[in-house]
C-alpha cells in the first residue's frame, strides 16, 4: 500500500448545463488490476472515461497519476500520460492496411515527408504478435469484427500505455471472441498495465475483473472486491434498489399447454439453413440459442419471408399459411423485432406515434386511405401505457428516448398489429438492467395472454432466465433442445459449438 | 449518442422532452420563417421599386413559379423517399417536344399531351427500374437520363424551337387564359399544391414514402415494399415533369428543346430550402412551395433592381447554402 495508485480520481464533477453528469466521483486504479466500471446507461461511465481521456474537461476534482496531480486537456495529453482507450465503436479506416491503422496517430504526428511502409509493417507485426494472428499488410475491411477490435487494441498499445480503458468491447463479439479478448486483457494486466473495463454484463465482470466500481446517476456508489461480492449486490447498487429476481417467473407445469400455436416444418433456405422443424406451444416462451452466424436470425427472418429463398411449411393454429412477402406474414399475425434497433428497427427521426403505426398504417386510416391522426395518437398512447413507455408525448421523435424506451417503441410497433407470434431478435441488446427486467416481464405477460413469443439471444443467462424451452442452432440446423433443469450454459454451449457429426445430442 | 451519456436522469429527460416539443415548433417555424423572409422582401421591394407591388408584377412572378412548382412537388416527394432526380429540366423539355412534334404531325393537342405525359412516366419508370432493380444510384441514373432526354429533344427538333401557331385556343387556355382574372396556370398550381400537401400529410400511401426515406431497412422490416415505393416516387416525379412540359407548351405556344436547362438545381434548391432533406425522410409541400416562391421573388426583385443576371445565380446559390447550413446546425443540435 506504500506505492501510490496508478490512477486516482477524487471529487470529480462535470455538468452539461443543468445536467450533472458526474457528481463528486472517486475512482482508483492499481497497476496490474482489471477494474470494472458498472452502471446503467446514463450513470456517467462514458462521461468519466471521456474526462480521463481528455475529451471533456472536468468542472472540478483531482486526477493523480502515480501520486502526482495532472491535468488532461486533450486526448493527445492523455496519450502522453500513458492512457490508452479502446472505444466501443470501432474507429478504423476500412480501406487502409492494418499497419497504417495501428500507427495512424504516430504517422499523423510525424514530420517525415514519405511513408516508410516496411518499417510500419515490421513494427505493427511486433505489436500484433502479442495479440493474435493478424497480417499487418491486409486491409482492415477484410478482418472480422473481433480482429478489428484487436487492431484497436494494438493501436492503443503503440502508445506505450500504462492505463488501458475498454468501453464495452464485447458488445459486438461472439462468446468465443470475447473469451479470446479476455485472455489478452489478462495478459496485459500481467504486464502491469492497469485495465479499466466498462461493462454492464455481470457474467463478464465476475469472471474476469478484480474489482468493480459502481456509478449511478453520475454518483460514485461503491467499489467492491469481486472475490467478496455477488452479482445481485452489484446489480442492486447499479439500479439503487434490490431486484428480487432478474427474470420473471417461468411457466408452471400446470400452465403448460399442448396446444400448438405455430408449427414450422422442413423449412430450408438456399444457403442459410435447412430442415428446420419446430413447434411453438401456447403460453410458452421459446428461445433460440446458438453462436452468432449460426443462422438463428436467418431462420426467423425466413419464416417471416423477410429474406432468402425459403421453402417449407409454416402453419398457425394448425392452418397452413402461404406467405410470399413479409406483408403476408404481418397480415397473418407473425412479426419480427429486428436485432439492430437503430439500423433497421426504428425511424429515429420520426415520431413515436408514426413509428408505432408503421407496421400497419391501414389500421389507423379511414376507409378512403386517409390517416386519422387522433386514432394514431390514441393507439400509440394506449400501447405505450401497456408497455409503461416513458415519454413526454407520442409526437416526439424516437431519437430523444433512452435505449430501453426506444426498444419499447420497437416492441409497441409489433403489438400495434395484435400479433399472434412475435419473433424477438436480441430484444434487450443495449438496454440497461432496469429496462431489461421490465422487457422480460412484458414478454412473459404477452405469452400468458396467448401471444407466441420466440426469443433469439446471444446472452445465455437471458435465454436461460426468460425461456421455457430453448432450441439450439448450429450451422443452419437445429442441433438440440433443452428445457427445465437441462437449460444450463454448458449444455447450450455444447450443442451450439460442438460438431459431432450425425449424432446430434438432445439434452432433455 | 449525446455527450451526456446514453440516457439522462428524469430531470434531464423532462428537459429533453421540452426540447422535443420546441423542436416541433421549430419545424413549423421553418415555414413561418420562410413566410417572414418573403414578407420582409416584399416590404423592402415595395419601397425600392414602385413597379414591384403592381398586379402585373405579382402576376408575372406567380406565372414564373407556378409551373415549376408542379415539378417541385414531384421532386419533394422523391427527395422524401430518399431519391433525387437531375433530369427534371430535360424531361420537361422532352414533354414539350414530344407533344409539339405530334401536334405538328396532325395529332389532336390533347391526345398529343397525353402521349407526352405517358412518355415521361415511361422515362420515370425506366429510371425507377435502374434504381430499384439494377441497384444504381438515383444521382447517376438521372444524370444519364438528363443528358439522354436533352439529346432526344435536340434530335427531334434539329435544335430549333417548334412554333405551334395553330394550337387551338381552348388548349392555349390552360397556359394563357384566366378564370375571373386569375391565370389558369395559377389556379392549377394552387389546387395541385393544396391537394398534394393534403395527400402527403394524410394518406397512408404517402406515409409509406416517409417511412421508406427515413430508414429504408426499417421500412422493409415493417412490411413496406420499399422498392415499389421508390419506383413509384421516381415515376411520379417524371410524370409531373410531363404535366409541367405540356402546360409550358400551352403557355408559350411553342416547344423549346433547350428549355429547362438548370431547372433541376432550382427545383432541388427550393425543396431543400423548404425543409426537404437530401438523405430522405423529411420535407413538406408547403415548405418546398415557399422555397420556390422565395427564389422566384428574389430573382424578380434582382431583375427589377437591374442587378446583372450573373449576380442572380450567385445570390441564389448563397441562399441555398445559408438554408442548408442552418439545417445542418439544427439537425446537429437535435442529434
Amino acid at each position: 500500500m506504500e506505492t501510490p495508485a496508478l490512477l486516482k480520481i477524487s471529487g470529480l464533477s462535470k455538468s452539461f448545463g443543468p445536467v450533472r453528469a458526474l457528481r463528486d466521483v472517486s475512482f482508483e486504479l492499481r497497476a496490474g488490476e482489471i477494474h470494472a466500471i458498472a452502471g446503467e446507461n446514463g450513470a456517467g461511465k462514458s462521461t468519466l472515461m471521456k474526462v480521463i481521456d481528455g475529451i471533456l474537461p472536468p468542472d472540478s476534482g483531482d486526477i493523480q497519476i502515480d501520486g502526482r496531480s495532472v491535468s488532461i486537456p486533450s486526448p493527445l495529453a492523455a496519450q502522453k500520460l500513458g492512457i490508452g482507450f479502446v472505444h466501443q465503436e470501432i474507429a478504423l479506416c476500412p480501406d487502409v492496411s492494418v499497419a497504417e491503422n495501428i500507427f495512424m496517430s504516430i504517422t499523423n504526428a510525424s514530420k517525415a515527408l514519405l511513408m516508410n511502409y516496411r518499417d510500419l509493417e515490421k513494427r505493427a507485426a511486433t505489436i500484433l504478435a502479442r495479440l493474435g494472428n493478424i497480417d499487418p499488410t491486409v486491409m482492415v475491411r477484410s478482418l472480422s469484427i473481433s480482429q478489428q477490435q484487436l487492431v484497436e487494441i494494438a493501436k492503443a498499445l503503440t502508445l506505450d500505455c500504462r492505463i488501458l480503458i475498454f468501453d464495452e468491447p464485447t458488445a459486438a463479439l461472439t462468446e468465443r471472441e470475447a473469451k479470446k479478448l479476455f485472455e489478452i486483457i489478462h495478459l496485459l494486466a500481467g504486464q502491469g498495465i492497469g485495465i479499466v473495463y466498462i461493462s454492464h454484463r455481470m457474467a463478464e465482470i465476475f469472471d474476469n475483473c478484480d474489482r468493480v466500481t459502481v456509478l449511478r446517476d453520475g454518483q460514485y456508489i461503491t467499489t467492491l472486491d469481486i472475490a467478496a461480492a455477488t452479482p445481485e449486490q452489484v446489480v442492486a447498487s447499479m439500479v439503487g434498489r434490490v431486484i428480487d429476481s432478474l427474470y420473471p417467473e417461468k411457466l408452471r407445469d400446470d400452465e403448460k399447454s399442448e396446444d400448438i400455436l405455430l408449427e414450422v416444418t422442413n423449412l430450408s433456405e438456399a444457403t442459410a439453413f435447412r430442415d428446420i422443424s419446430f413447434q411453438l406451444r401456447k403460453a410458452e416462451i421459446l428461445g433460440i440459442g446458438g453462436l452468432i452466424g449460426a443462422g438463428r436470425s436467418e431462420i426467423v427472418r425466413g419464416i417471416c419471408r423477410l429474406e432468402g429463398q425459403v421453402i417449407g411449411d409454416v402453419s398457425l393454429h394448425g392452418k397452413p399459411l402461404s406467405l410470399t412477402h413479409y406483408g403476408d406474414s404481418i397480415a397473418a399475425g407473425i412479426v419480427y423485432l429486428s436485432e439492430d434497433r437503430k439500423g433497421d428497427g426504428l425511424f429515429l427521426d420520426m415520431s413515436i406515434a408514426a413509428n408505432i403505426s408503421a407496421l400497419a398504417v391501414d389500421r389507423i386510416a379511414t376507409r378512403f386511405g386517409l390517416i386519422n391522426e387522433r386514432r394514431e395518437k390514441h393507439r400509440a398512447e394506449r400501447i405505450g401505457r401497456q408497455l409503461s413507455l416513458k415519454c413526454g408525448h407520442v409526437g416526439q421523435p424516437v431519437s430523444t428516448l433512452s435505449g430501453g424506451n426506444q426498444q419499447k417503441v420497437a416492441i409497441a410497433k409489433m403489438l400495434s398489429v395484435d400479433p399472434k407470434v412475435i419473433f424477438l431478435d436480441e430484444p434487450t441488446r443495449g438496454v440497461d438492467v432496469g429496462a431489461k427486467a421490465e422487457i422480460h416481464r412484458i414478454l412473459r405477460k404477452l405469452a400468458r395472454d396467448g401471444v407466441g413469443i420466440v426469443v433469439i439471444s446471444s446472452e445465455l443467462p437471458e435465454l436461460i432466465g426468460v425461456c421455457d424451452r430453448v432450441l439450439i442452432v448450429r450451422e443452419g440446423r437445429i442441433t438440440g433442445e433443452v428445457t427445465g433443469d437441462a437449460m444450463t450454459e454448458e449444455n447450450i454451449m455444447v450443442l451450439a459449438s460442438l460438431a459431432d457429426e450425425g449424432r446430434d445430442r438432445t439434452a432433455a | 449518442m449525446s455527450i451526456v451519456g446514453e440516457r439522462m436522469d428524469s430531470a434531464t429527460q423532462a428537459a429533453r422532452i421540452g426540447f422535443g416539443e420546441r423542436l416541433g415548433g421549430l419545424i413549423r417555424m421553418r415555414e413561418t420563417g420562410l413566410i417572414l423572409i418573403i414578407a420582409v422582401l416584399f416590404a423592402v421591394m415595395s419601397f425600392a421599386s414602385p413597379y414591384f407591388l403592381t398586379w402585373d408584377n405579382m402576376r408575372a412572378m406567380a406565372m414564373a413559379f407556378a409551373v415549376e412548382g408542379i415539378v417541385v412537388v414531384g421532386m419533394t416527394i422523391l427527395l422524401i423517399s430518399g431519391g433525387i432526380d437531375l433530369s427534371v429540366g430535360s424531361v420537361t423539355a422532352l414533354a414539350m417536344v414530344i407533344a409539339g412534334l405530334l401536334f405538328l404531325g396532325g395529332v389532336d393537342p390533347w391526345l398529343a399531351s397525353l402521349v407526352a405525359i405517358a412518355a415521361c412516366a415511361g422515362i420515370g419508370a425506366f429510371m425507377g427500374f435502374f434504381v430499384t432493380r439494377v441497384g444504381l444510384h438515383h444521382f447517376i441514373v438521372s444524370l444519364a437520363v438528363m443528358v439522354i432526354a436533352r439529346g432526344l429533344c435536340l434530335l427531334g427538333t434539329g435544335g430549333r424551337p417548334l412554333g405551334l401557331y395553330t394550337l387551338p385556343p381552348e388548349f392555349k387556355f390552360i397556359g394563357q387564359g384566366a378564370i375571373g382574372g386569375i391565370p389558369v396556370v395559377i389556379v392549377i398550381f394552387i389546387v395541385f399544391t393544396i391537394a398534394s400537401d393534403f395527400m402527403l400529410r394524410r394518406t397512408t400511401m404517402f406515409r409509406k414514402v416517409f417511412y421508406t426515406g427515413s430508414n429504408e431497412k426499417a421500412a422493409a422490416y415493417s412490411g413496406i415494399r420499399t422498392k415499389k415505393v421508390v419506383f413509384l416516387t421516381t415515376t411520379l416525379c417524371s410524370t409531373l415533369c410531363g404535366f409541367a412540359g405540356v402546360i409550358y407548351m400551352a403557355r408559350f405556344g411553342s416547344a423549346q428543346p433547350t428549355f429547362g436547362a438548370g431547372m433541376e438545381l432550382n427545383v432541388i434548391a427550393a425543396a431543400v430550402i423548404g425543409g426537404a432533406s437530401l438523405t430522405g425522410g423529411s420535407g413538406t409541400i408547403l415548405g418546398a412551395i415557399l422555397g420556390t416562391i422565395l427564389l422566384s421573388v428574389v430573382s424578380s426583385s434582382l431583375a427589377l433592381l437591374d442587378v446583372s443576371v450573373y449576380w442572380q445565380d450567385i445570390i441564389r446559390g448563397s441562399i441555398l447554402l445559408t438554408a442548408v447550413t442552418a439545417d445542418y446546425y439544427f439537425n446537429k443540435r437535435r442529434g
